[in-house]
């Protein structure tokens, strides 16, 4: 069932109107305005600037592809440390003045609409009143207009010759801070590139980095499977999201091989001994994960530069807590059960088109699955469940400051935590197609012109992006449409 | 039927908004590097074992990762420049630090590539062996479209390093001796650690102040870090700063002497020389002559 209100045409109207001023507004003023390009811009009058171009003066595009993403020669800076090991890496070599710190953020217009939700019906209905009685229908949720991303306070470097660290304040669009990343790395022990020690919140060494990923709308902007967890689950672990812990991992001279071994809290990142990164997650559990990831790649002559790699995450997560309060305060995660994600995926190049093909599979216990307390017994019908699925994407540069983005997604539930219902129950679909153009490029600033079209189907849950109302449709049979429409200047500084 | 009219428009939207990116993005090229569309840069080629390096693909490369400091004219005036010291090769000139070929002339484009791919100690010139192999000989092929010394001379001829004579007491002596007899030590000073009374007035072919290099810090050499590096060093010099060539000065079994010796001025790191070096000392330390000016009749 669809929303035909007469107003809602109206709306859609102006939406696209808006989308269209917005387009023209863009492109004149990127007409317009001096984009000069690097030699031409009055250096030295600039008071601000990402953290490692000023400290070195490179260009973005010598360690990215297109940032946020990195290229090998910003793999191999990242994996030393941070340094690029020509004996000035230490901040001793750097002007007192010098402060590694970049912001980022990106003002947008998006439009966003998904089908298939429970809203109230008719308009203005009042759920108190029996003359007006709001009752639950199918329909399509669409809203549009200016809007901020979160914004990213970042700073890295190095404390000394082989000690790095990183600190990243994040914040929601509303304002909402928590440390997205905090750890100290020491690098090259005993003059070993293969021995590197690293001690705090980080990204999981992915092989396609959901952090640096290029797509930035609601639908588009993350890798589904990399937040997946089969419908009913109370197991919230995302490959995609920081984790907090130690990791040890080491590189070839050229970081053509990787590896990275880490153990991390099962509390899917959460400080404080909880689940989360601000007040409000439930109680931590006492137990430890375990992620390894190894890669290897290739130099395929004239193809280019490519990647493949493994990667297996072993976890547990806990099915009931030790209360206070008669139950209200969580004390302690209890009763854990295991999970596990193992998948292998890729970064492969066919001179300027880039394939970051990944597939991944996914098991949860059963008492996970089912989100059942171990303290008692599994209910009738319970299964383990898993999915597998994956997803392609492709970059092709134009020329490095213009690049087309395009990915498909498929996830399927292999198997149900409860048999009886439909076998496709959770599946999601998605696309993705977008662009970035990034008007200048040099070493003090970046800015790049995002613009994206998403699309996902989820059949009977919330779509990942909580589009919508933020729940699952009226029906578990059906497939809920979430689309997204973005376009965002998206600066660092 | 909105939504489709909506994802039309979003793909001519974008369409427009990716070619104007394009457009201006090229225009950004054509006007301001003129010299990154020269007309040579299609038809240079350079050589590195079993590569092929094309100039066409090392201009973007170019583009991407030496603009910053080398400049869109490959001057050395990036915009970096300014900040940076030493200063970025300028490739008009054709002057290239490390080559295995005679001082004066064009490297070879080995001698390129190996720059590249070690990267300068010391300097803001990274390691860039992260680049595939093929990318580094398409830069190779780039950077020689920046000057005509590249298409009316040839690369000189490559120096031939004889094979190392052992390490011995005496062999470094006798490097010892060079050492004095050949004022290294005004430059690098008595014990190498490049203090020298002329370090002070030192500058290179743009009269950029430039140091002599320290041995006592162990670091690399800017030219690499074997024993082979070394001779090779000194046999060629180091073209447009004030080390000259020793090849028409010393012979080549005395070039291996100042090779063992110089690598005793290196106190922080472990070899050989070192070793035999510290037990010479030990024993004979009343015996030896200081380094410097006062040292009328050469060291012992």
């Amino acid at each position: 069932m669809s929303l035909s209100r007469p107003g809602s045409r109206d709306q859609m109207k102006r939406s696209k109107l808006g989308g269209l001023l917005v387009f023209a507004f863009v492109i004149l003023a990127m007409f317009f305005v001096d984009a000069k390009p690097a030699a031409a811009l009055p250096t030295g009058k600039v008071m601000a600037i990402p953290a490692f171009a000023r400290k070195y003066g490179l260009p973005c595009s010598a360690c990215h592809t297109a940032w946020p993403e990195l290229n090998n020669f910003g793999q191999v800076f990242r994996d030393n440390g941070y340094q690029l090991m020509n004996d000035r890496d230490s901040p001793i070599w750097q002007n007192p003045s010098y402060f590694p710190i970049t912001f980022r953020i990106t003002p947008n217009w998006h439009r966003e609409a998904a089908d298939h939700q429970v809203i109230d019906s008719p308009d203005g209905c009042f759920g108190t009143s029996p003359l007006n009685p709001c009752l639950s229908v199918a329909g399509k949720v669409n809203q549009s207009g200016f809007d901020l991303s979160g914004m990213d306070l970042w700073s890295a470097g190095t404390l000394y010759k082989n000690i790095s660290f990183v600190l990243l304040p994040s914040s929601d669009s509303t304002a909402v801070w928590h440390f997205e990343a905090a750890w100290v790395r020491f690098d090259n022990l005993h003059n070993s590139r293969w021995l590197n020690v690293r001690f705090g919140r980080f990204e999981l060494d992915n092989l396609i980095s959901e952090k640096r990923m290029l797509f930035l709308s609601n639908n588009g902007g993350f890798y589904q499977i990399y937040h997946f967890n089969t419908p009913g689950s109370t197991n919230n672990f995302g490959y995609g999201d920081n984790q907090i812990g130690v990791e040890l991992a080491g590189h070839s001279v050229d970081s053509y091989t990787r590896y990275s071994i880490a153990v991390l809290s099962s509390n899917e990142g959460g400080v404080g001994f909880t689940n989360d990164v601000v007040p409000g997650g439930s109680a931590a559990s006492r137990t430890y994960d375990v992620n390894l990831a190894f890669s290897q790649a290739f130099d395929a002559k004239s193809l280019g530069f490519e990647r493949i790699g493994a990667f297996a995450y072993i976890g547990q997560r806990p099915t009931f807590y030790q209360t206070a309060d008669g139950g209200d305060e969580q004390l302690v995660g209890l009763g854990n059960k295991s999970f596990y994600r193992v998948g292998v995926a890729g970064d492969l190049y066919i001179h300027n088109l880039e394939f970051l093909p990944l597939f991944m599979y996914g098991h949860d216990n059963a008492y996970l699955g089912t989100a059942t307390s171990s303290q008692g017994a599994l209910p009738s019908g319970a299964h383990a469940p898993s999915f597998y699925g994956g997803f392609l994407e492709s970059h092709y540069y134009l020329n490095p400051q213009n690049v087309i983005l395009g990915r498909f997604e498929k996830i399927n539930v292999g198997q149900q935590a409860f048999s009886g219902g439909n076998s496709n129950f959770g599946n999601v679909t998605a696309y993705s197609l977008g662009y970035r153009w990034y008007p200048i490029m040099f070493s003090r600033a970046g800015i790049a012109l995002n613009g994206e079209y998403s699309r996902t189907k989820s059949i009977g849950i919330v779509p990942e992006s909580g589009d919508g109302t933020g729940g699952p449709p009226l029906f578990p049979t059906d497939g809920v449409w979430s689309s997204s429409i973005f376009f965002g200047i998206d600066f660092d500084f | 039927m909105i939504t489709r009219k909506l994802a039309l428009g979003f793909a001519l939207g974008s369409l427009a908004l990716l070619t104007a990116g394009a457009a201006r993005a090229q225009s950004h090229v054509d006007s301001v590097d003129p010299a990154l569309g020269a007309p040579s840069v299609s038809s240079e080629q350079s050589h590195i074992g079993g590569l092929t390096g094309q100039a066409a693909a090392g201009k973007v490369l170019y583009r991407r990762y030496c603009i910053g400091c080398h400049g869109p004219a490959g001057d050395g005036n990036g915009m970096n420049a300014q900040w940076i010291d030493p200063k970025p090769r300028d490739f008009t000139e054709a002057i290239f630090k490390c080559r295995s070929t005679p001082t004066g002339t064009l490297p070879t484009d080995q001698d390129l590539y190996n720059a590249i791919t070690r990267g300068f100690v010391n300097s803001n010139m990274p390691s860039w062996r992260p680049l595939t192999e093929q990318q580094r000989a398409d830069l190779v092929a780039f950077i020689k479209t920046w000057s005509p010394r590249w298409s009316k001379e040839k690369s000189g001829e490559v120096l031939t390093i004889p094979a190392e004579t052992p390490v011995t007491i005496e062999s470094i002596l006798h490097g010892r001796e060079l050492f004095q007899k050949l004022e290294c030590w005004k430059c690098h000073g008595p014990a190498g650690h490049g203090d020298g009374p002329s370090a002070g007035t030192l500058t290179d072919s743009k009269d950029n102040p430039i140091r002599p290099y320290n041995f006592s810090t162990g670091d690399r050499f800017k030219c690499g870090s074997t024993n082979q590096d070394i001779y090779r060093i000194f046999m060629t010099g180091v073209d447009g700063t004030p080390m000259p060539s020793f090849h028409d000065v010393i012979q080549p079994n005395d070039g291996w002497d100042l090779v063992h010796f110089l690598r005793t001025l290196q106190v922080t790191l472990p070899s050989k020389e070192n070793d035999l070096w510290r037990g010479y000392v030990a024993s004979h330390g009343k015996d030896i002559k200081p380094i410097g000016p006062d040292a009328a009749n050469g060291a012992q």
